[in-house]
């Protein structure tokens, strides 16, 4: 019934075959049909406008690799430029600074923090880290239980907060605990929260404030539509976000948030969750992205070839 | 709500003031309508309905336009369906299901809630055996509300846990049983195999249950919701639709072109974290939030 995004695109660029050039006329329908596609992969309004006109500017007047149709051409127009957007490189965390280096974790409510935390520990383990585990959570019911359940998969040590505690004492007493468990590393879990909730949004400045955290991590969650804008620049501008993790790209979401995202805080995403399990984190590599959203595999690895 | 009373919508916004329809306007409404999530196609299907009238000359005044607009959203999310009966079965078994952190298990202690202050003995039970807590979880909210909870430990199977709740449920003479679910994925072809074995013991059981299987999607998801909708409705059968997390800034726009095209209620919408913030679904009221 849809075309997902991939099939969108081919159809578009077969149109194209054939033409011995890329002017304004040619690539106008095209570019009208790319906008339409990156809406339906829910990239943000104004983000598939600026990126439109992007892919014109660059498009118009470009020679034709003479080992290119120019259809293969836009192509790798469009490659480029969603990898641009997206970052260009994979970026590592940069856990500097005196330890405890501390990596704070916010977003939206059921974005995917908790599990993303244990699996980011996971993951520093795997790296010689140290890390412990903070439950900073004590809205949800069962938030902290969530967190020290998955701590014991993976036998780490946690701060046994209670919800008797505020989440800034929590905050305060983790950096010694951790400090007396001989850890590195202080991963802190925090509760989920809308980006209009002024109080909230204040808790977590505080928790910044208290412990200067290394990395702000914003985890989003890959079906995101169009709010993903407002949600990241919101989270961005209270706390200053390091990078985006973005969640739950193992089903079928076109994961248009991730050009969203990054086109508003310009923060890089670091890792993407693909799975429940532990071990369903990776590296973000923004060309992957970008070939995902393109889905065009086949097409993208002649052109690299060329 | 608050945001409807304390602002002018953007739909307002766009047509006061206005004299004509012309195509800055169109513009600015398909960006409005874009950024509501309503997609693509629902955005286009929506305005090719308006640009006839506009063209014959119909359609002039801007406010006119926005209330048609209006009312064709309204007609299109007010999707007839068998009524809402909880008291037409006894236990009347609804089963909660969508992917991952969405909102079900919130949603199970407010529809708990609910059920009890009109009067009902409501039972829940704690088929998500799989995440971290998911048990603790849905305990406390059977704490909260006071009302008992069916529940093995972690890693058990979920079908047994529907098993032993349903003989729980006619022996205990509950009159609701709110069946929580693991979140997965709808592409997920084991984990909707594991979900349909849970609806073929509850159906065992009882020939008429689940009496109501209820989708939970989260306002905030863009596109993809429309093929979580799709694929549960396809392989386990879905009866109505909740829709969460609209307290926050995102409208839930895809609904629409859920309702149009497979024709499933919304039933109830989430607007916060806490035990009574469960509205009933108001096709009109949601409307004017939209825009
Ligand atoms: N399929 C899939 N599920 C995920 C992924 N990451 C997290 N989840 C699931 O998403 C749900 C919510 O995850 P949580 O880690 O509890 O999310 P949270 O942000 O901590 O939620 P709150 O604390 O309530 O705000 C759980 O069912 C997780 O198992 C992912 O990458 N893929
Ligand atoms: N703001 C807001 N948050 C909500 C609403 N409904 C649920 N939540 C929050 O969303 C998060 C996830 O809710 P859960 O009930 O755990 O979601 P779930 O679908 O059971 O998650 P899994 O079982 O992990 O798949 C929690 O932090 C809830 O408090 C709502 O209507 N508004
Ligand atoms: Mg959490
Ligand atoms: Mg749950």
């Amino acid at each position: 019934m849809f075309d997902n995004l991939s099939d969108k695109f081919q159809r578009i660029f077969k149109n194209l075959r054939g033409q011995g050039k890329l002017t304004e006329e040619n690539i106008r329908e095209a570019l009208r049909e790319v906008r339409m596609a990156l809406l339906e992969a829910d990239v943000h309004y104004k983000v598939a406008k600026d990126f439109v006109t992007g892919i014109a500017e660059r498009a118009v007047g470009q020679e034709v690799m003479t080992s290119l149709t120019p259809g293969q051409q836009v192509i790798k127009i469009v490659n480029e430029a969603l990898t641009d957007l997206m970052g260009g490189q994979s970026e590592p965390l940069r856990l500097i600074g005196k330890p405890p280096v501390c990596l704070l974790m916010v977003g939206l409510q059921g974005s995917g923090k908790t599990t993303t935390t244990a699996k980011l520990a996971r993951k520093l383990v795997q790296e010689h880290r140290k890390p412990c585990l903070v439950p900073a959570d004590v809205y949800r019911p069962a938030a902290i239980e969530q967190l020290v359940t998955l701590a014991g998969q993976i036998n780490l040590p946690v701060y046994p907060s209670t919800v008797r505690q505020k989440p800034e004492e929590i905050a305060r007493e983790a950096q010694g605990y951790a400090r007396e468990h001989n850890c590195d590393t202080l991963i802190v879990d925090t509760a989920g929260r809308l980006h209009i909730d002024t109080e909230l949004m204040g808790e977590l400045g505080r928790l910044k404030e208290i412990l200067q955290p290394a990395e702000i991590l914003l985890v989003a969650d890959a079906m995101t539509g169009q709010d993903a804008v407002q949600v990241a620049s919101a989270f961005h501008e209270t706390l200053g976000l390091s990078g985006v993790i973005l969640t739950k790209l193992d089903g079928d979401a076109r994961g248009g948030a991730a050009l969203s995202i990054r086109a508003v805080t310009r923060c890089p995403i670091k890792f993407i969750g693909l799975g429940e399990k532990l071990d369903a984190l990776e590296v973000f590599h923004p060309d992957r992205m970008s070939s995902r959203i393109l889905g065009m595999g086949d097409v993208l690895s002649m052109i690299e070839k060329a | 709500h608050k945001t409807r009373e304390q602002f002018i919508n953007r739909m307002d916004r766009l047509v006061l003031g206005r004299k004509k329809i012309d195509m800055d306007l169109l513009d600015e409404l398909e960006e409005v309508l874009i950024t509501s999530d309503l997609g693509v196609r629902t955005t286009q299907l929506l305005l090719e309905k308006v640009a006839d009238k506009i063209k014959r000359q119909e359609l002039k005044d801007p406010q006119k336009l926005r209330d048609q607009l209006r009312e064709e959203i309204t007609r299109i999310l007010s999707v007839e369906s068998s009524a809402w009966d909880p008291r037409s079965a006894r236990p009347f078994v609804i089963m909660i299901i969508g992917v991952n952190g969405v909102g079900k298990t919130t949603t199970i202690g407010k529809l708990a809630h609910q059920f009890k202050s009109e009067g009902l003995k409501v039972m829940l039970v704690a088929a998500d055996t799989f995440r971290a807590a998911a048990v603790e979880q849905l305990s406390l909210w059977g704490e909260r509300v006071n009302v008992p909870v069916v529940k093995q430990k972690s890693g058990s199977d979920p079908s047994a846990v529907a098993f032993d709740a349903m003989d729980a449920a006619v022996s205990r003479g509950m009159d609701i049983v709110l069946l929580d679910t693991a979140g997965r994925m709808h592409t997920k072809v084991n984990l909707m195999e594991e979900l349909k074995k849970v609806q073929r013991v509850v159906n065992r059981k009882d020939p008429s249950a689940p009496h109501e299987i209820l989708l939970v999607l989260d306002a905030s998801t863009g596109q993809n919701a429309l093929s979580q909708a799709r694929l549960f409705k396809e392989e386990i059968g879905v009866t109505g639709l909740i829709l969460t997390k609209l307290d926050g800034t995102a409208k839930g726009g895809i609904i629409v072109a859920i309702s149009d095209e497979l024709q499933l209620p919304v039933r109830y919408i989430g607007i916060g974290e806490s035990l009574d913030d469960l509205r009933p679904f108001d096709p009109e009221e949601f409307t004017r939030a939209l825009f």
